[in-house]
């Protein structure tokens, strides 16, 4: 039953999607996007919730050389506990001495805690067809914990502090083909490369909030559930960079910089996105 | 179509209302710091893939300044670039449109997902306006529409843009816009296309 629901909601929004960039988008009513915004937090038509409850799923699930599961890592807020913890990621773990994000913190977890050997999870990190991502599932889980809370990362730790700094400084480093940086495309009010909007990160504000809310989301034209991870391996693409290791300091670093731009934004995850 | 942007214009306009952008101040972090981060994340890959990412002497700068360059050091960066502007041996500015308005239509080229043999095009239309019938244009840059016609065919305006499109940074510091001939993205001959497709009476860019 729910299956088929959710897969006649993703049908919808597909429409939906193709018509506001095809010919018929004059059809997308308002009334199709009050609809899209209601299936966004509706776990029965939101395909997303499905990697939520395998997430749930695997974080329970014993494996590794020492057969535990990951109910004892601690994402922050005190061993096992989930709410709120993405909310405030990425943060310093002492016991790694190293800022992480929620992806950075699991594969330490499933190393230290479970003794699992993660080079089969970071294959695949991102789904495909027929592949399944345990890091995709478990990040949409434990992030769902944290909806309706405030984005709000602590940056009192002089490593908390350097990574926002870089990540600064990551944003408006150009480079590659076309000397394009993040700031190229996210820097200004209402700019558009060919028909897509472009948020503006350069300033805290709603934009960041809007964004920074909404990830991990279900992307419609992927028909996959997707991280920051992924999100911004497909714009370093598009900034005509190298392709970035996943879960390194780059990423962990622009990830503080725009949890920073988007404080107090409210996480809805995972959300749904073209 | 329009509708719908007009609406989501409106909504950014609401959400904005009219705070000016903040010039950042340099706090920047240590480039050594910098440069350890960006080994860690891109350390693996190709040589030629990291020599891309390497800042020449122009970039580091607008880097520093976040691109908003004081006018002294924007003054030595076009000089600079300037110096590194390779115009045609025949003195000719103008090739063919057609294959011009191809150019300006592919933004193909230079990602990782491309295939290595692939030809880059200009990928104007990611920035700018250009023929009125095509509406998938960006806004990054400014309307190229009737570009010839409004400089009225001018031939200092027709060496002018090939100094534009071969090296933005020649004409304006730490421009948003691709060096596109520096780079090697465009070879000589595309850019003489570009440049008619801008300038040719005949180009729907002026009609
Ligand atoms: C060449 C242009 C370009 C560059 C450079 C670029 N992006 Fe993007 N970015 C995009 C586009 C296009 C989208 C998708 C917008 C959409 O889906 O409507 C996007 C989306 C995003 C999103 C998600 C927005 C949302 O609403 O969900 C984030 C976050 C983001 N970019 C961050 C970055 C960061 C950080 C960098 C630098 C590493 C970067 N981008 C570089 C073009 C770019
Ligand atoms: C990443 C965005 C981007 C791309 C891609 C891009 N431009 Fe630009 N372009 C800009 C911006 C921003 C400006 C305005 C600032 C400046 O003059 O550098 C500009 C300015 C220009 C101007 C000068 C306009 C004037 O005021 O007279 C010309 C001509 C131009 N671009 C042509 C091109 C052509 C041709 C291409 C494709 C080969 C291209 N641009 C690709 C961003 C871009």
């Amino acid at each position: 039953m729910r299956k088929t629901v959710i897969r006649s909601a993703a049908a919808a929004i597909l429409v939906l999607c193709a018509g506001s960039f095809g010919s018929h988008a004059q059809d997308a009513s308002e009334k199709e996007i009050e609809r899209y915004r209601e299936m966004i937090s509706d776990p029965m038509s939101n395909p997303g919730y499905l990697a939520v409850d395998r997430g749930e799923a695997l974080w329970g699930e014993a494996r590794g050389t020492k057969n535990v599961s990951l109910e004892t890592c601690n994402l922050g807020l005190g061993a096992g506990k989930l709410e709120g913890a993405f909310a405030q990621l990425p943060r310093y773990f002492a016991d790694a001495d190293k800022v992480m994000d929620l992806e950075q913190r699991l594969l330490w977890c499933m190393q230290n805690i479970q003794g699992l050997d993660t080079k089969d999870v970071i294959a695949r990190r991102f789904s495909g067809p027929g592949r399944a991502s345990d890091m995709e599932d478990l990040v949409a889980y434990i992030a769902n914990k944290s909806n309706g809370m405030k984005i709000d990362i602590p940056l009192s730790h002089p490593k908390e502090q350097e990574m926002v700094a870089v990540g600064e400084a990551l944003f408006y480093r150009r480079g590659g083909v076309n000397d394009f940086s993040c700031a190229t495309c996210h820097a200004d009010e209402g700019k558009r490369i060919r028909l897509q909007g472009l948020p503006n990160f350069s300033k805290p504000g709603k934009p960041a909030q809007e964004t920074m809310g909404g990830w991990p989301t279900y992307r419609v034209s992927q028909g996959a559930l997707r991280t920051m991870q992924h999100r911004l391996w497909d714009c370093f693409r598009q900034q005509r960079w190298p392709v970035p290791e996943y879960g390194s300091d780059v990423i962990t670093a622009l990830t503080s910089f725009l949890q920073k731009q988007a404080a107090a934004g409210e996480l809805n995850v995972p959300s749904i996105k073209r | 179509m329009k509708r719908v942007l007009t609406l989501a214009a409106l909504v950014l306009a609401a959400g904005f209302s009219t705070t000016a952008a903040s010039a950042q101040t340099a706090k920047a972090p240590n480039p050594a710091l910098v440069d350890a981060y960006m080994k860690s994340t891109f350390g693996k890959a190709p040589p030629e893939w990291q020599a891309r990412i390497e800042p020449d002497e122009t970039l580091k700068t607008c880097n520093a300044y976040h691109n908003e360059v004081p006018s002294a050091e924007a003054e030595k960066i076009t000089a600079r670039e300037m110096a590194r502007v390779v115009y045609p041996a025949d003195g000719k500015f103008l090739g063919n449109w057609k294959e011009g308005a191809k150019i300006a239509n592919n933004g193909r080229g230079g990602q990782f997902s491309d295939p290595p043999d692939t030809v880059s095009g200009g990928n104007c239309y990611a920035c700018h306006q250009m023929e009125q019938k095509e509406v998938s244009y960006g806004t990054l840059g400014p309307s190229l529409t009737n570009y010839g016609k409004d400089r009225k065919y001018d031939p200092q305006e027709i060496k002018n843009a090939f100094t534009k499109v071969y090296d933005s940074q020649a004409v304006f510091a730490c421009s948003n816009m691709p060096r596109f001939g520096v780079n090697k993205v465009l070879s000589e001959q595309q850019i003489k296309d570009i440049v008619a497709f801008l300038f040719d009476p005949e180009s729907p860019v002026n009609k």
